[in-house]
């Protein structure tokens, strides 16, 4: 299949979030404070993995170069993945964990939506049985977030601290790549700008439920999206391509 | 600073349509809602269910198992509460 440029971007973008989210995530497995919360965030992380290899494999065949999910997940470098910087951040607490997911979750739950119209009828199939994950997602991790931050002082200092980290890097979300008009002209899914507004009006109830202030936007900006990832982006790769590297097409 | 067990809840699954509610173990959870979450994601991981039942543990009340003499051992000789004096017609199976 000879697919444009902007059109593997894109759905690149889409799957390398899930991919790098679930990794994150997929570190709560074992370590969660309860027993209940540690399945719910495995199920999740699982969840965004399934994502990420449709995603990545439908990638591949659209970009025609016979790369399948594995190459596209394991061996790529730092700089040709795609994914927004606020899904590699680290975990820090659970908090974190939970308004990040919330923040995502509530993001993708709009484009899955949007995208289940695609003209790209294998992205639509993905994005409709993705939509409910997400929609669980949200609503699990939405659930937490009014939890902590209308709970104890120390679970709403947390949880603030959590949003005041954050929120910066979700101006990215929205950010215009090039070639958003051509992918959106052609039906295949929406410019990302247009998300914004659906986006807060689903956010900022919900952390006004939590009695956590949202920070005013600032100029600073993370460039994920277009391969400049944070410093803990490589950190993540290590651990998420260290068997691959290590055994070349090791199998289990 | 004060530390909580979150409470107990008994979870109850219902694996098909038409079929009971049937009791598949307790979670802690810190309210109903959530209770609900968890249940799905320990519970039904794996299609056992479509439908989900959490009661508070403490809203359950259970027999004592010092009282069982008393409660349980009369039924065991009264044979006759048992429909097997009864006939049945060949066409009624199972029963």
């Amino acid at each position: 299949m000879n697919a444009s440029p902007e059109h593997i971007d894109y759905v690149l973008r889409i799957g390398d979030n899930a991919l790098i989210l679930g990794q994150r995530t997929a570190e709560w497995c074992g370590h969660a404070p309860v027993l209940e919360e540690d399945m719910a965030l495995a199920n999740m992380a699982l969840d965004l993995i399934g994502q990420a290899r449709l995603l990545l494999t439908h990638a591949g065949r659209l970009e025609g170069r016979g790369r399948d999910e594995d190459q596209l997940a394991f061996l790529r470098t730092e700089g040709q993945y795609r994914n927004l910087t606020l899904c590699e951040l680290p975990n820090d607490d659970f908090g974190r964990s939970m308004v990040r997911l919330f923040l995502f979750a509530s993001f993708q739950e709009l484009l899955f939506e949007r995208l289940a119209q695609s003209s790209d009828a294998e992205l639509g199939a993905i994005a409709a049985k993705s939509l409910k994950e997400a929609r669980y997602h949200a609503r699990h991790a939405g659930d937490w977030v009014v939890r902590l931050g209308d709970g104890t002082e120390a679970s709403h200092a947390r949880a603030q601290a959590a949003l005041d980290y954050l929120w910066p890097y979700t101006a990215e979300m929205f950010a215009p790549a090039p070639g958003d008009e051509a992918v959106a002209a052609a039906g295949i899914g929406p410019a990302w700008s247009t998300l914004e507004a659906d986006w807060e009006a689903v956010v900022l109830p919900a952390f006004g439920e939590a009695t956590l202030t949202v920070p005013a936007r600032t100029p600073f900006r993370s460039y994920g999206k277009f391969g400049r990832h944070s410093e803990h982006m490589g950190h993540l790769l290590a651990t998420l391509q260290h068997m691959q590297r290590t055994y070349p097409g090791a199998q289990w | 600073m004060e530390r909580k067990e979150w409470p107990l809840w008994e979870v109850f699954v219902r694996s098909r349509n038409g079929l009971d509610h049937k009791h598949c173990g307790s979670v802690h959870a810190p309210d109903a809602k959530l209770a609900l979450q968890v249940a799905r994601d320990v519970y039904t991981r794996r299609q056992e269910g479509v439908s989900i039942w959490v009661v508070p543990a403490e809203a359950i009340v259970a027999s004592d198992p010092d009282a069982k003499p008393e409660l349980f051992d009369p039924a065991e000789d009264k044979i006759y509460r048992h429909p097997t004096f009864y006939k049945l017609p060949d066409e009624v199976n199972h029963m």
